[in-house]
């Protein structure tokens, strides 16, 4: 027998409690993983991708448990694509500022022309910069193609 | 279709277990992955970028190119899929 | 054959690299489910994965996350840390294989959208006869 997505729909459409509780507990603490995975990138196993992917997943559980439209409200798809796009921006414009100050293409330690300090230690604080960026595109292409894929391109409801 | 593919398969296994024999020994410290440029990363990153993960310095700094790319990669995998999937004459 | 034995053992990270690969491999050319060849694929990356990051592994060998101050002051014995280079390639190619999965997903959607079937024999015969 089958069923077309939308009765699918009609049968699961009643709220489950219990998993809706478990999530909205959970998802502060997933973010904050997610936030320390990048930020100790430099001092432990992390960085950008995964923390990026962390961050990405709390946000796909939050559309899983209320669904597809409800998670639209708290990112909406013009500023998911926006951070995506400044994600990007931030990796490139940093390197092309390095190569603008006279240094090489991505060789953060020229920044220590703008604020200086240690040349040594902004080749730290660059990769840092940089892996803030590539943390914010994972995680919005992440959202995004979890949208696109769950509700077949129309982004109303899906699973 | 399925007794070629078997075939194809087995034969492209044997040469690949054949190719290993040339292979260096699991966890040879002096084996050729492991005694070219790694040595200098193990050596050096850390008093070239600061950062104690060596991995990290070498994803951000020493392979940034590599990195960036990888995100305009991921970028274009995003965009691609809005691209194939919201089209809506078909439906 | 104890020559051969001893052989295996000291290189059997490459035998689970190949065995691996081949059932990836059968997958991709021999099932005609587009999603189970999708599936094919991910095994055949997954086992190209082991393998370069095998390639760096040294006998007692710990993480490459050094000490600061003493690797300041060059107080590190490289035989003693992990080959670095192959993580780094490998956590770049992991996220290219979830772009490409992603991608790949998308496209099956539209073809099941289109024909109503991910079978591939299926597919061509509904091209051929339109």
């Amino acid at each position: 027998m089958k069923i077309t997505s939308h009765e699918a729909r009609e049968r699961i459409s009643h709220r489950d409690t219990i998993l809706e509780t478990t999530v909205r507990l959970m998802i502060p603490f997933i973010q904050l993983y997610g936030l320390y995975v990048i930020v100790h990138g430099h001092y432990s196993p992390g960085g950008g991708f995964q923390g990026g992917v962390v961050l990405g997943a709390s946000l796909i559980m939050f559309a899983l448990a209320f669904g597809l439209t409800a998670s639209k409200n708290y990112m909406t798809e013009s500023l998911n694509i926006i951070i995506a796009n400044a994600g990007a921006l931030i990796f490139t414009g940093i390197a092309a500022l390095c190569a603008l100050l006279g240094g090489m293409f991505l060789d953060y330690s020229v920044l220590a022309n703008i604020l200086p300090i240690d040349p040594i230690s902004w080749r730290s604080h660059g990769i840092f910069l940089v892996e803030v960026g590539v943390g914010m595109g994972v995680m919005t292409i992440m959202i995004s193609i979890y949208w696109d894929m769950a509700s077949a391109g129309r982004l109303d409801e899906g699973l | 279709m399925k007794l070629p593919a078997l075939l194809a398969t087995l034969v492209t296994g044997a040469l690949l277990l054949y190719g290993t024999a040339d292979f260096a020994v699991w966890g040879d410290p002096k084996s050729p992955p492991n005694s070219n440029i790694s040595v200098h990363y193990v050596e050096q990153a850390v008093k070239e970028t600061h950062v104690p993960n060596i991995v990290t310095a070498i994803l951000g700094d020493y392979r940034g190119y590599d990195t960036m790319f990888e995100l305009v990669v991921i970028y274009c995998a995003g965009m691609a899929v809005m691209g194939i999937l919201r089209r809506r004459e078909d439906s | 054959m104890e020559g051969i034995v001893a052989e295996i053992m000291a290189k059997y990270n490459y035998w689970i690299y190949v065995v691996l690969m081949m059932i990836g491999f059968y997958a991709m050319i021999g099932k005609r489910n587009l999603v189970k060849k999708l599936l094919g694929m991910n095994i055949f990356q997954t086992s190209i994965i082991l393998f370069f990051v095998s390639t760096g592994a040294k006998k007692g060998g710990s993480i490459p996350i050094l000490d600061k101050q003493a690797a300041l002051q060059g107080a590190v014995d490289v035989n003693l840390v992990v080959n670095p280079l192959p993580h780094v390639l490998m956590l770049t190619a992991i996220v290219v294989g979830v772009s490409v999965t992603g991608v790949a997903l998308a496209v099956m959607l539209r073809i099941y959208r289109k024909y109503g079937t991910l079978e591939e024999d299926e597919i061509l015969h509904k091209i051929e006869t339109e």
